[in-house]
């Protein structure tokens, strides 16, 4: 043994440690076109294509509908409805009973699923679907949340209240106050890869779904319940998606339950690929808001009482909107205290598609509310929005509890805010866009700095837990699996950059392996920004006992003291004795070493009590701040945005340089959602933008012409995360509001700062010149 | 008598394709797709504005090979007749090291979820051919066409600064072979007609323009194809039948263009990227106008003949052509017929052009002297978006006053239309900031915009006013700090 030890090369470091850059482990595949997605899977022979019909009608009473066009359709082998439904139509997320797979009786928005048509090829399908003669009485249909609180009508799920303090006796104290109201807008989330799924029949009453879902174990749940079948006879496969942004976390169900109920009916491989239309139309996205504010606060802008009340369009079912709605109201402080507060929820029930998860969570609307309070009030009093938004921060005596008091005992802002106004040049740059304004000329300039503090955590306590699996072969190869799935994000490079530290082993050693309900059972949706903090856990909880029993052996069998045990390197070191990873492997193997583990994780600490709206829903915060500089044209209201400067705080990064990358593209998605991202549905109910020629996300001329991202390199969690990091996917998607609040100076600049101009997001080109429009003709 | 082919012909990365199972409606897309398992190639949206599906084309244009992108979901394999079709799969060379942009986007972070990725790569591969060490422009001109939903595209940009340090195209395997391909892609030009299926599936690709005038005779309902980039989406989004449908993008008789004496011409098939340097020689008013026509792949497919032949009241060139008095020439058979461009558009759907009618040119007088210009489009997105309005200017100022005034806006009626009322303001009138505003004021009259997904009428009137300041502050008071300066 020694002697192989001895003429053994050592390394030092392994390759893809934790906390190390390390590219994305699918790169190669992704630039060379070889990375498989759902549609690429090669289709086995009789495959069978299945194709929604949908509504053309936002609120009906159905008639009938007459399928002999369809079913005489050239390809066409038939066609599924509710009445094909061995279990229950319906796959609701929260067991709310309202999502029906096929609408039955009563249509609730312009594009449901009525019914799918299956058919030799997709295209057969897909015309074929369009043949159908539907029959509908119709019935008046509510479009928007202030149309359903005018109508007095229902919410999809309960409201949500927090308070805390005397609102109404601080508001009567208060020196000044300001009432107001803003309506921030829906997403689409425009995930490059649309919804797909991909159903195998087999034995018995099982099925294999392969799919583009975030949330594989709900996938499997839902499409047991619409089959009546146990969860042990649906298995679900996701190797890796084309962006998921929410948008496939409890949308992606219908789809997979559809290509099952049809895999099951006729024995065959069924494939459902809606196209972009059908994708944007019949599935959610985020919601829109209005968000009511009135808020009292000192001369020096320090705020003494807020009440505030966020109205959402929900659409017709409740899908995730109670906990979207929450988290709106748990994110209407952002990172300010607030001695007074009462925030409701309003999650309105609509005529429209049901919204649903979408990076953030409802999160950005509290946020872009909370800013628009701070310009409110910096535009009352005169000053500078950044000296308002200071002296309201999180910190210092009894200034650290949130409306629903959990005390915020890690903030970073007041450095990380103070290094950004530093290195973005803040003051000096908004010296300079004061001066170039007061020339007065066609173009102007606005700058502001926000900072975003974000609670990670599923605030559905449950859901923060995870699983993994971790193989070790007797050749000293690893394979890994976890409940988390990818969709870009780099969770598997992540989470194998944790397992190659634990092992010390080089990273290109390790495997990593589709996600499938086979392996890792009841997984939560890999959502929340909680993909690396829940599996890597559970992934480096798998290792451990692997390795506690592999210490055991190794000290039992070369009788030195556990402690003398080490993982080096890709060796192993027992005392005197170095062995190649590979060769100590072996050894234990022939020693009958078990060397394989199921690993699992729950966040510790976190409690939430919904009724008394109390808790510590939050394990941690992450925080942020980015500061942009926009130019804006006052004749067309087009503008461009300059520079951005933003500094992002993900604790003690577990890969920097794919966190980076989470940090770019939030900011330019939260960036679009503010400015270009403009949902428009017609009188009928009918969704108008809805493929990316009518819908538009950024383009790469629409980055910054100047774009400086940092990490805050010197944060670490306070918490016991994994390798102290912070999550990343959501936070930085609000550092885009800065775009929005230097849009509305610039605005400002035309009645020179005298109020803070109405403007409502997404500030389209169209939005700014109304806005500018108002100032100029006194209306504010 | 013309031969007739009853297949096309053409080159898949490197493998020769002869087919005769085509129908008009079939998409390259598809082909690679399902036909081909080329799986790299990605349908991300089916009308041409993600670029996840983009591939480049190889054709021979006036004696060179030329390679250009173009988005696989819209073109149909009719077109594909005497061409080389390069997808993602076909870049990293024979001996399967990944290509300098593959191995750039790799060590720059350039994908997350890596599904518009290929179509990225593919991009960018053009415009190293073009430009091996191209500017910040550039690059974001050549991603115009391409969505990218998860990086925010700064690794991709910076991915593109820096191909030129992994390779150059002088070692392209691509461009090695170029010889080689040419000579191939000559060898199936053979003069023949080329037919393919029959009844509602029938495409034809004729031989030449005396052909096709003769196959709309025969067929004067056809769906006339040239970029696809319309009627792409008829058949894509609309399921629409277009058959018979006769393709002419190929023709390098409708591709002719001409500057002499007082005038251009434009065969109608010249797409928007082969008329770009004429026309921005010619008007420099329009090189930032033409980058924001659609992204690259699509001025790298869509003709101006084919802007002007649909009617649509967005189209881009159709309210410049009408401001700088083009005119077209109709062919009908051997006949033709020229008729002013304002004249063409009658009302929504409908134009002046007869069955078996085909727009065979476009002519263009040159600047006159004293003559002012500006053309503006008007958009929520920058680039890649279709107008909320679109105006073009042309004014003839001599001694301070105004002569002549030919003032065009799409986007603001059911047609590409002049504004006629407030044309009649200008004429005879100071060149003044005042006269202008006056102008703008009748534009009301002009035009009752719509209010849809794109702009309210309210939008769509205020901002088309105010581009009569913008154009007096451009041309009359040359105050440049009145615009958004790209840097």
């Amino acid at each position: 043994m020694n002697v192989q030890a001895n003429t053994m090369k050592h390394t030092t470091v392994i390759k893809g440690a934790a906390t190390t850059d390390l590219r994305h482990d699918s790169a190669t595949k992704h630039v060379t076109g070889a990375a498989d997605y759902t549609d690429d899977i090669a289709e086995p022979v009789g495959t069978l294509h299945a194709y929604l019909g949908l509504s053309e009608v936002a609120h009906a009473e159905i008639e009938n509908i007459d399928f002999s066009a369809v079913l005489a359709a050239p390809g066409v082998v038939g066609v599924l409805t509710a009445d094909d439904i061995p279990g229950v139509n319906d796959v609701s997320p929260t067991g709310s009973n309202d999502d029906p797979v096929f609408a039955t009786g009563k249509i609730e928005f312009w594009g449901q699923p009525l019914f799918a048509v299956v058919a030799e090829s997709r295209d057969a399908a897909r015309r074929a679907a369009e043949l159908a003669e539907v029959s509908y009485k119709k019935l008046p249909h509510i479009l928007d949340a202030v149309q359903a609180i005018e109508a007095g009508g229902p919410c999809v799920t309960a409201p949500l209240k927090l308070e805390r303090g005397d609102v109404e006796t601080a508001m009567a104290a208060a020196e000044h106050r300001i009432k107001g109201q803003m309506t921030a807008g829906g997403q689409d989330h425009m995930y490059l890869e649309g919804h797909i799924a991909f159903a195998m029949p087999g034995e018995d009453e099982d099925v294999t779904v392969y799919s583009s879902t975030q949330h594989p174990s709900e996938a499997q749940h839902m499409v047991a319940h619409v089959l009546g079948v146990a969860s042990n006879a649906v298995t679900v496969n996701v190797r890796r998606m084309g962006g998921g942004f929410g948008g496939k976390e409890s949308q992606m169900s219908l789809f997979c339950a559809v290509a099952a109920l049809a895999a099951k009916k006729w024995n065959r491989a069924v494939k459902i690929r809606p196209d972009r239309d059908q994708d944007m139309i019949a599935t959610g996205k985020r919601h829109d808001f209005v968000i009511d504010y009135d808020v009292a606060f000192d001369s020096d802008g320090r705020i003494q009482a807020l009440d505030g009340s966020f109205a959402a369009r929900c659409g017709f079912s409740a899908d995730l909107s109670g906990p979207v709605t929450d988290r709106a109201l748990f994110h209407a402080d952002n990172a300010y205290f607030y001695p007074h507060v009462r925030l409701v929820s309003k999650p309105m029930k609509t005529n429209t598609v049901s919204n649903t998860a979408f990076r953030g969570f409802g999160g950005p609307h509290g946020v872009i509310a909370a800013e628009r309070i701070m310009e409110e009030i910096a535009y009352h009093l005169g000053k500078d929005p950044l000296e308002v938004r200071k002296v309201n921060f999180y910190g210092g005596e009894g200034r650290d509890l949130t409306p629903y008091h959990q005390t915020v005992s890690d903030n970073i802002l007041q450095r990380l805010v103070g290094e950004l106004e530093d290195t973005s040049q803040y003051q000096a740059r908004r010296a300079a866009v004061l001066e170039h304004n007061a020339k007065g000329g066609i173009i102007r300039k606005g700058i502001a700095l926000t900072p975003v503090k974000f609670g990670i955590s599923f605030t559905a306590t449950w859901f923060n837990q995870a699983g993994a699996l971790v193989h070790v072969y007797n050749d000293g190869s690893i394979a890994l699996n976890h409940g988390g799935t990818e969709m870009g994000q780099g969770l598997n490079t992540k989470v194998a950059q944790v397992v190659a530290d634990a092992f010390q082993v080089d990273f290109d050693r390790i495997k990593i392996t589709q996600t499938t309900t086979e392996k890792v059972p009841n997984s939560s949706a890999t959502a929340a920004s909680s993909g690396s903090d829940l599996n890597g856990m559970a992934a480096l909880n798998a290792v451990e006992q692997i390795k506690a029993r592999l210490v055991t052996f190794a000290a039992e069998t070369w009788k030195v003291d556990p402690s003398e045990v080490v993982f080096a390197p890709n060796e192993v070191h027992i005392g005197d004795t170095r062995l190649s990873f590979n060769a100590f492997i072996k050894q234990a193997y022939m020693a009958r070493i078990q060397l394989s583990a199921a690993g699992f994780y729950k966040t510790p600490d976190i409690h939430w009590d919904r009724a008394k709206g109390k808790g510590r829903p939050f394990y941690y915060y992450a925080y942020g701040a980015s500061v942009s500089e926009v130019s804006i044209d006052t004749l067309t209201g087009e503008y461009q945005v300059d520079r951005v400067d933003i500094l992002h705080d993900v604790g003690r990064s577990l890969n920097p340089i794919l966190d980076k990358g989470q940090v770019e593209g939030a900011f330019v998605q939260g960036m679009g959602w503010v400015t270009t991202e403009e949902l428009w549905w017609d009188d009928e109910g009918c969704l108008r933008t809805h493929a990316p020629s009518t819908y538009k996300i950024p383009l790469a001329s629409d980055l910054p012409r100047e774009f400086n991202v940092n990490l805050a390199d010197w944060s670490e969690n306070r918490e016991l995360t994994i390798k102290r990091s912070k999550a990343v996917g959501e936070p930085p998607f609000m550092l885009g509001i800065s775009v929005f609040e230097a849009l509305s100076m610039a605005v400002a600049s035309i009645a020179d700062y005298r109020e803070c101009p109405r403007l409502d997001s997404p500030a389209t080109p169209e939005r700014v010149l109304m806005a500018i429009d108002r100032l100029q003709d006194g209306e504010g | 008598m013309q031969a007739i082919r009853r297949e096309i012909r053409f080159l898949l990365n490197d493998r020769e394709q002869c087919i005769a199972e085509v129908s008009a409606t079939d998409t390259v897309l598809d082909f690679l797709r399902i036909e081909r398992r080329l799986t790299g190639t990605k349908e991300g949206c089916a009308e041409g504005d993600c670029g996840a599906c983009t591939v480049l084309i190889g054709r021979i244009a006036n004696g060179e090979l030329i390679y250009e992108t173009v988005n696989a979901c819209i073109r149909f394999m009719a077109s594909l007749d005497g061409c080389h079709i390069v997808t993602i799969e076909h870049l990293r060379g024979p001996e399967g090291r990944l290509h300098p942009v593959q191995q750039a986007m790799v060590d720059f972070h350039g994908s997350q979820c890596g599904f518009c990725t290929p179509g990225i790569v593919m991009s960018l591969y053009a415009l190293w051919m073009q430009s091996p060490s191209p500017s910040r422009t550039e690059i974001e001109t050549a991603l115009q066409g391409n969505l990218c939903r998860c990086t925010g595209y700064e690794p991709i940009i910076k991915a593109a600064h820096a191909v030129s340090q992994y390779g150059t195209p002088t070692s392209d395997y691509l461009l090695a072979e170029r010889d080689a391909t040419m000579a191939r892609l000559a060898a199936y030009k053979d003069g023949a007609r080329v037919e393919l299926s029959e009844g509602s599936d029938l495409a034809i690709v004729p031989a030449d323009v005396d052909d096709l005038a003769v196959v709309l005779q025969e067929h004067p309902q056809a769906t006339i194809v040239a970029g696809s980039t319309d009627v792409g989406l008829w058949v894509t989004k609309m399921m629409r039948p277009i058959s018979p449908a006769v393709f002419i993008g190929h023709l390098d008789g409708l591709k002719q263009i001409s500057s002499d004496g007082d005038n251009i011409t434009l065969g109608a098939g010249a797409t928007y990227s082969e008329a770009e340097t004429v026309l921005t020689s010619n008007f420099p008013h329009l090189a930032e106008f033409w980058n924001r026509i659609a992204g690259w792949q699509v001025r790298n497919m869509g003709t101006i003949g084919g802007n002007i032949a649909n009617g649509s009241p967005i189209g881009d060139t159709p309210p410049l052509l009408i401001a700088l008095g083009a005119e077209i020439t109709l062919r009908k058979g051997a006949t033709r017929r020229v008729v002013p461009i304002a004249e063409f558009f009658i009302a929504y759907g409908k134009q002046d052009r007869e069955e078996g009618d085909f727009v065979e040119s476009i002519h263009i007088p040159k600047a006159a002297a004293n003559t002012l210009h500006a053309a503006y489009k008007i958009t929520k997105r920058r680039d890649e978006d279709i107008s909320s309005v679109c105006a073009a200017f042309n004014l003839t100022v001599e001694n301070g006053m105004i002569l002549r005034a030919n003032i065009a806006f799409g986007g603001m009626a059911a047609t590409p239309k002049r504004a006629a009322h407030a044309e009649a303001v200008l004429i005879g009138q100071a060149w003044s900031e005042a006269t202008l505003i006056a102008a703008s004021r009748e534009l009301g009259k002009d035009f009752t915009p719509l209010s849809d997904w794109r702009a309210s009428a309210d939008y769509r009137l205020r901002v088309s006013q105010n581009l009569f300041r913008r154009f007096w502050l451009e041309k009359g008071s040359a105050d440049q700090t009145a615009q958004l300066v790209r840097v």
